[in-house]
């Protein structure tokens, strides 16, 4: 993992000044922006904020990258929307019960991947989540191709009513900013600075006594709950969850979004994810295959771009000094 | 000390390892036919003076001449094909190849090399062990074969790393008796060698390296005037 | 009959067919595997766009018949050299970057430039596939007496146990394959004998590449040829070679056909679990020996 770690290894100052710079921005930004812009694709955007904020846990910080992160999305879509549709628990409880239910599929196949290591894990990700895809294709709690359609929004915590687009975003940008806070909180705790350590050299840390297995396994969990937080809301906010949630597409969604944003730096994801839904609506509205797109940002990104947007503007503020 | 005419000239040659460097200054030149040995202590710069020699540490500076053409500039593969063979410290056998298989891996650079049979007449044991793993080799063994690999291919110049490091005293000998048969046939040599006893019997020249430089120069007659100086500069 | 107790009985007849399914199937999963881990091996890189590059095989054949008349066995040529080619260019131009950087990357390159492919080619002919009549000499059924067997099928169990076969001696028994071996060792010092290991590097792709192409000439005339077939199929193949091991040729090769059986013989007794039965044996792997069936401990 030297090449991450070593675009992530900016000066801690810098960091801290810039990371201030743009939380101010960020926040003015989210408290203007639905009174510009169409709520829903806001909330759409916060969404996969956190979702790629969640994935870049763990190849920023622990140097993994899951190949299967899509499956923990979709899980907690499907099992909030079931939650508030079939049982009719109440919203807040309904993503929660998502998010767990993501964490718990973290813990099974994080179990499995971290058994081997660096392209093995994505590959193996990777097939544990199609496995996970064809499961949700056959069970008939999913509803196959037609999904989970119709989910009530309800009220929040009792008394925000969702149905209100504007109130709702409100709700989601506070969820999507404690998902954001958490991340925060463990990249810069005592475990998150031993997932460096383990980023930055795998061996060295087990010879200093870390057991490494069961920290990347705690990661994994934390990354898989916090995607299941981003996935439950999202299948709030459109009222549906579908396989197009647990497919492996979407999986390569949120890595295109992390290494766009910039891998490794906490503002990157939501960069990234802000670019890459904006990019999407814009071209459903033009004949040009998204995939395609798609791809071709991923090559120029691991061809000349590697560092992404937040990555080269850290760059660029460390050698202006 | 650049003489006129030599067929590989070294001039301050400087190497690096990412950001720590490791040759500072390094210049000697090795004429056709000698037999040059490069002695120093462990970690003086001998190793990596053959690795920026041949292009494998390619983070370099200095001159590399080679019968006149500037080494720096040829691509890693195509040195080989100037008639310089190369035997690594480490060996380099290969464990998912025979030793047949081993032996016969470096290309023919040149004509005038060894045959197969002429080789498996020098080292008898490489001829049983045909079709045994490479690595199943003793320490002995591979070392015949690392060298044995590169009579084939009619190099003219050797590298050699350390070929008597860790090895049995018989073994050393027949490395040894094979050597004096390559400088008789006039095989040009760079030798790095701790075993002074062994490098005395073959040396033409000496190259003392300390600190990733030159720091004296003598021919093999001043060898037994130096000796004294030399085991203290060399902790030996 | 043939019975598992408590489970199933059903016609020997309907077993054979699955099997000879499964047969097919682990064809696939072979020559597909064995591609990945020659690639792997030399490159250290990950070729996701190894099922873009099956597709594309199926697509050069369909191409060639329709538009120059050329058949099935000139396509079973001309489709895998077609497909080296385009290898080549993506090793010349792109794929040689990401040697000196984190085998990551070149996944990512890889998954990037199978996007672009598919996407295009979805573009161009939507999801629906094309089809490619196998070859006049071997259509019609033959009857082996305790089954019908389709002669095509058939075909491409031997021909691609044949082209297993071929690729393992090509490596373990030749010159060339011993400098693949020894560049997969230790390709600095292959590089100071003299041997070309960039170019061996765009040659091993371009090889890996042509064999997932020949497998995709193989699959167009039982699939249809579509922009998608090559797409659940690479994340087939990865836990194949997951459960297999990467280090050995002949471990990717076993691997393949026995996952292809036992994918064949789930369909007989509990289809809905047929879509996930190599996962599952990939799971199963690696809770019982991290390292693969045939891998060595890392
Ligand atoms: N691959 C490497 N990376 C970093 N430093 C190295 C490497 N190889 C050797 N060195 C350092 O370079 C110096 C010279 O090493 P070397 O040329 O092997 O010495 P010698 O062969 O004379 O014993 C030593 O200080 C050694 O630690
Ligand atoms: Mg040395």
């Amino acid at each position: 993992m030297s090449i991450l770690a070593q675009q992530s290894a900016a000066t801690g100052e810098l960091r801290s000044r810039l990371n201030l710079l743009t939380l101010a921005a960020g926040a003015v930004a989210a408290l203007v922006a639905p009174f510009v812009i169409y709520p829903v694709f806001l909330m759409n955007v916060l969404c996969f904020a956190l979702f790629a904020s969640a994935f870049n846990l763990l190849i920023g910080f622990v140097g993994l990258l899951s190949f299967g992160h899509a499956a923990f999305f979709g899980a907690a879509a499907y099992v909030t929307a079931h939650a508030a549709k079939v049982w009719g628990l109440p919203t807040e409880l309904a993503i929660l019960t998502g998010a767990l239910a993501a964490a718990a599929l973290g813990l099974i196949v994080g179990f499995l991947a971290i058994r081997r290591q660096g392209i093995y894990f994505s590959m193996i990700t990777l097939a544990l989540a199609q496995m996970f895809y064809f499961i949700c294709l056959e069970v008939p709690f999913t509803h196959g191709e037609d999904g989970i359609q119709g989910v009530p929004r309800g009220t929040f915590l009792g008394f925000v009513n969702l149905d209100n687009n504007l109130a709702f975003y409100f709700v989601v940008l506070a969820i999507v900013a404690a998902g954001h806070f958490a991340i925060w909180r463990i990249v810069h705790s005592p475990f998150g600075n031993i997932l460096k350590a383990i980023r930055d050299n795998e061996p060295r840390a087990i010879s200093l006594g870390y057991n490494s297995d069961s920290y990347k396994l705690r990661a994994f969990v934390l990354s898989a709950g916090l995607a299941g937080l981003a996935g439950g809301t999202n299948a709030i906010v459109f009222q549906l969850a579908t396989l197009t949630g647990v497919q492996w597409q979407s999986s390569g969604e949120v890595i295109l979004m992390t290494l766009l944003g910039g891998i490794g730096t906490l503002a990157g994801p939501p960069i990234g994810a802000a670019i890459t839904i904006g990019l999407q609506t814009y071209l459903a509205a033009v004949d040009f295959p998204v995939t395609v797109l798609i791809g071709l940002i991923f090559v120029v990104c691991v061809l000349l771009f590697r560092r992404g947007v937040a990555g080269e503007i850290l760059a660029y503020m460390r050698k202006r000094g | 000390m650049p003489i006129d005419g030599a067929l590989l000239e070294i001039e301050d040659l400087n190497a690096w390892y990412g950001e720590s460097h490791v040759l500072h200054g390094i210049s000697f030149d090795l004429r056709e036919g000698e037999t040059l040995s490069l002695i120093g202590r462990n970690g003086a710069g001998k190793t990596t003076t053959l690795r920026a020699i041949l292009g494998i540490v390619r983070n370099r500076k200095g001159t590399i001449r080679f019968r006149g053409e500037d080494l720096t500039a040829v691509p890693l593969h195509a040195i080989a094909r100037r008639g310089i063979g190369y035997v690594p410290e480490e060996r380099g056998i290969f464990a998912s190849l025979t030793v047949a298989e081993n032996l016969v891996l470096p290309p023919v650079v040149k004509g005038g090399g060894m045959s197969e049979e002429e080789i498996y007449r020098l080292f008898p044991n490489l001829a049983e062990r045909r079709s045994s793993q490479g690595t199943k080799l003793s320490g002995g063994e591979q070392q015949m074969l690392a060298i044995a690999r590169i009579l084939r291919t009619g190099a003219d110049v050797i590298l050699l790393d350390e070929p008597t490091e860790g090895l049995a005293p018989v073994i050393v000998e027949r490395i040894g008796e094979v050597m004096g048969m390559l400088k008789a046939r006039g095989m040009t040599i760079v030798l790095v060698e701790q075993n002074f006893h062994f490098a005395r019997k073959l040396a033409d020249r000496y190259v003392v390296v300390e600190h990733g430089r030159g720091v004296d120069y003598f021919a093999a007659s001043e060898l037994d005037a130096k000796m004294a100086g030399l085991a203290e500069q060399l902790g030996v | 009959m043939f019975c598992i107790p408590y489970v199933k009985c059903l016609p020997l007849v309907a077993l054979y067919g699955q099997l000879l399914l499964g047969l097919i199937n682990g064809s696939f999963y072979a020559l597909l595997s064995l591609g990945l881990a020659v690639i792997f091996g030399m490159l250290r890189v990950i070729n996701f766009a190894h099922g873009a590059l099956y597709m594309l095989g199926a697509f050069v054949s369909w191409w060639l018949s329709i538009t120059l008349g050329i058949p099935y066995w000139g396509a079973l040529i001309f489709a895998p050299l077609a497909v080296g080619l385009v290898a080549v260019l993506i090793e010349k131009s792109m794929l040689h970057q990401m040697y000196r950087l984190d085998p990551l990357y070149g996944l990512l390159l890889t998954f990037g430039i199978t996007q672009v492919i598919e996407g295009t080619f979805r573009y161009y002919y939507g999801a629906s596939g094309q089809p490619y009549p196998p070859p006049p000499a071997l259509s019609g059924p033959l009857n082996l007496g305790f089954m019908i067997l389709p002669i095509y099928r058939a075909w491409v169990v031997v021909i691609s146990i044949l082209a297993c076969l071929a690729t393992w001696l090509l490596i373990e028994r030749t010159r060339i394959g011993a400098y693949l071996r020894a560049a997969t060792e230790n390709p600095v010092l292959v590089q100071t004998f003299g041997i070309n290991v960039p170019l061996m590097m765009t040659l091993t792709y371009a090889f890996g590449a042509a064999l997932a192409g020949f497998a995709g000439v193989l699959a167009a005339p039982i699939y249809q040829v579509s922009p998608l077939m090559g797409t659940n199929l690479i994340i087939i193949v990865f836990a194949v070679v997951v459960a297999g091991g990467m280090g050995s040729i002949l471990g990717a090769i076993v691997t393949g056909y026995i996952l292809g059986l036992l994918e064949g013989l789930t369909k007989v007794f509990y289809p809905e679990a047929s879509n996930i039965v190599i996962f599952v044996v990939m799971a199963i792997v690696l809770l019982l020996r991290p390292a693969g069936l045939f891998g060595r401990a890392a």
